[in-house]
């Protein structure tokens, strides 16, 4: 067998269906709320999903926004209700957790464009009553942080405590202070960047390539002819789960040993374990997510460059902010090397702005970020406490 | 390269104050006004940037070499960021600050008159502390020992120092006008960074002070 099975036992209804109807806090802005997208098209109605942990204080000052990366979603820290896995960032948010839910009242919504509740290319665009597909506009990081404020209006919240995302995460989190300084308080922009590099925007170019290179894709109408294209997003998340590790993470965790075997096979089987993971990989990836939402935030990631709406000049982003800021960023990142958050970095000092900078030594590429790193647990914890003193936030009940 | 963080662990005798400050970092936040902008190049693990804001209260940065210092710092809920003294200084606008403070690090410096015109440009007034190596300590092991003068604060073999621009108290004031910095204030202190309080020429101070702290602001 040469080619990678990916038909997975997963039920397309079900998941159009976590589209409309998550499993998820839901709050439907109608046609007289429209979001004006940088596009110049309004999109109305729409909806966010989002989850909530913790309690938010009489004074409503206790609030942390979580942004998401490209495939997260809005289950930071409770199990996820399609692949029953645990939250994708459970050792950084929860109860004595660096964000502590005891502590503080956390939000994470899911964001403009994806999959998973939010309004995006598999919802249901109500004009044709169905999915969105390829009609749906053109998406920026600035929409989704657009649509986030106005989740934030609904929830009486003026100011938040804090903000912190990796990856694009980072990027929302950037625009966030960037569009709206007086209501971020802190800021926790990780193992990020202000602008997508050439070299990051031709990895997605290739995942997005691979998707409708699928038949199946069917012009992105996949939906009316009732198939997926499950090769193609498994392909794309393939290659793009490389770019999230490091060349000493793959030969720690695999090296060259072979699958369930002591030989090579002299076939295209998956005889390395590495080939046998990255499979996985693709597979586990295409249950959970929209092809077409794949397209749609790469999309938002590459057309990301913060200093080009301020003529050129990052710092002019971020000048005079009241925001103190934490940047951080991992020593084998070659996706969103250091050098991007040392570029954030100057600009917030030539902005005036009160900013630390930490790399983290890890082997672990971008995805350390979301994995154990007691260095980068205290870094957050330290950072947190010191801005909530700042903030006047009273310390955790009963800790 | 900024060492405060490898120089620290050789101040670990240094004499400290009943709270347990050091007193040479005692005497540096004296210096600075309270509630002042103040930041500190090569702040180690953070302990005078914590003692300006307990103290003084005041809005502290630091600027720290190794990465195992910034991290600390940055845990402990200070302001601070991986970078180099005599690289990232550029950075920053003119009149950033109040105080720029440089403790223990020029002579690690590779253009320390650089550095040292940085900080006036950055800052309202700058401070700078060093190892004087003008003491007569160091004055005789090299009349005669014949080599290179190690001391408790300084116990590096010359092929491992980190401090590559060593000067005197005279040599220091003589930057100070190079650099075109008014002086406005000088301590000489002893080897556990006690004040040597009584008048002196400067001479004196020159031989007898094992390190000096210098407050200076812009001439003109």
């Amino acid at each position: 067998m040469a080619e990678a099975v990916f038909s997975v036992e997963v039920d397309p209804a079900g998941r159009a269906h976590e589209a409309d109807n998550p499993r998820s806090l839901l709050v439907r802005f109608g046609r007289e709320q429209p979001l004006r997208l940088d596009a110049g098209i309004d999109l109305a109605p729409f909806q966010i999903a989002y989850q909530t942990y913790g309690t938010l204080n009489a004074e409503r000052s206790n609030a942390v926004l979580i942004c998401h990366a490209l495939t997260g979603d809005q289950h930071v820290a409770n199990l996820h209700p399609v692949t029953q896995k645990p939250g994708w960032w459970e050792t950084m948010v929860g109860p004595g957790r660096p964000i502590d839910t005891d502590r503080y009242f956390v939000i994470c919504p899911n964001v403009l464009g994806a999959c998973m509740g939010t309004t995006g290319p598999a919802s249901t665009n109500p004009s044709t009553a169905m999915p969105w597909g390829l009609d749906f506009p053109v998406i920026t990081i600035r929409d989704m942080v657009r649509a986030q404020a106005m989740l934030l209006d609904h929830l009486g919240i003026a100011s938040l405590f804090s903000m912190a995302g990796g990856s694009m995460g980072g990027m929302q989190v950037l625009q966030w202070c960037a569009s709206y300084p007086q209501r971020v308080f802190s800021a926790l922009p990780i193992a990020t960047s202000t602008r997508h590099s050439a070299q990051n925007i031709a990895f997605h170019e290739v995942g997005r390539q691979a998707v409708m290179a699928d038949p199946e894709w069917r012009q992105g109408r996949y939906f009316a002819h009732d198939t997926n294209p499950r090769r193609g997003l498994a392909v794309a998340r393939m290659g793009a789960h490389i770019t999230y590790l490091s060349d000493m993470a793959l030969h720690r965790k695999f090296g060259r040993r072979f699958q369930n075997r002591d030989n090579p096979t002299f076939s295209f089987d998956a005889d390395f374990q590495v080939e046998s993971y990255l499979r996985h990989q693709g597979i586990s990836f295409v249950e959970r997510f929209d092809a077409n939402s794949y397209l749609y935030l790469t999309r938002a990631m590459d057309y990301f460059d913060l200093a080009a709406d301020y003529n050129g000049v990052l710092a002019n982003a971020f000048k005079d902010t009241p925001t103190r800021f934490c940047v951080i960023s991992f020593t084998s990142d070659w996706l969103f090397p250091t050098s991007d958050s040392r570029a954030i970095v100057h600009a917030l000092n030539a902005g005036g702005a009160r900013v630390s900078f930490a790399e983290i030594v890890s082997d672990k590429g971008h995805d350390a970020f979301l994995l154990e790193e007691p260095e980068l647990f205290a870094i957050v914890r330290g950072f947190l406490e010191g801005a909530a003193r700042a903030r006047g936030l009273t310390a955790a009940r009963g800790r | 390269m900024l060492t405060r963080a490898n120089h620290d662990l050789t101040m670990a005798d240094a004499a400290r104050n009943p709270g347990g400050a050091r007193v040479d970092l005692l005497l540096v936040a004296e210096m600075v006004t309270p509630g002042a902008k103040v930041l500190d190049v090569g702040c180690g693990d953070g302990e005078l940037l914590r003692l300006l804001a307990e103290t003084r209260g005041v809005d502290g940065r630091g600027i720290e070499l190794s990465r195992e210092g910034v991290n600390q710092c940055v845990a402990k809920g200070l302001a601070v960021i991986q970078g180099d003294a005599d690289t990232d200084l550029s950075d920053y606008p003119d009149d950033a600050f109040d105080y720029v403070i440089l403790s223990q690090t020029l002579q690690a410096t590779r253009h320390p008159r650089v550095v040292l015109e940085h900080m006036l440009r950055i800052g309202r007034h700058a401070v700078v502390s060093f190892p004087n190596f003008g003491h007569w300590g160091i004055r005789l092991q090299l009349l005669l020992g014949g080599h290179m003068p190690r001391t408790d604060n300084l116990p590096y073999a010359w092929w491992e120092s980190p401090n590559i621009h060593f000067c005197t108290i005279k040599d220091f004031r003589q930057l100070c006008r190079v650099a075109g910095a008014k002086m406005e204030r000088a301590v000489a202190l002893d080897a556990w960074g006690r004040a040597l309080r009584f008048n002196a020429p400067w001479w004196f101070w020159n031989l007898l002070g094992e390190q000096a702290v210098f407050l200076l602001s812009r001439s003109g």
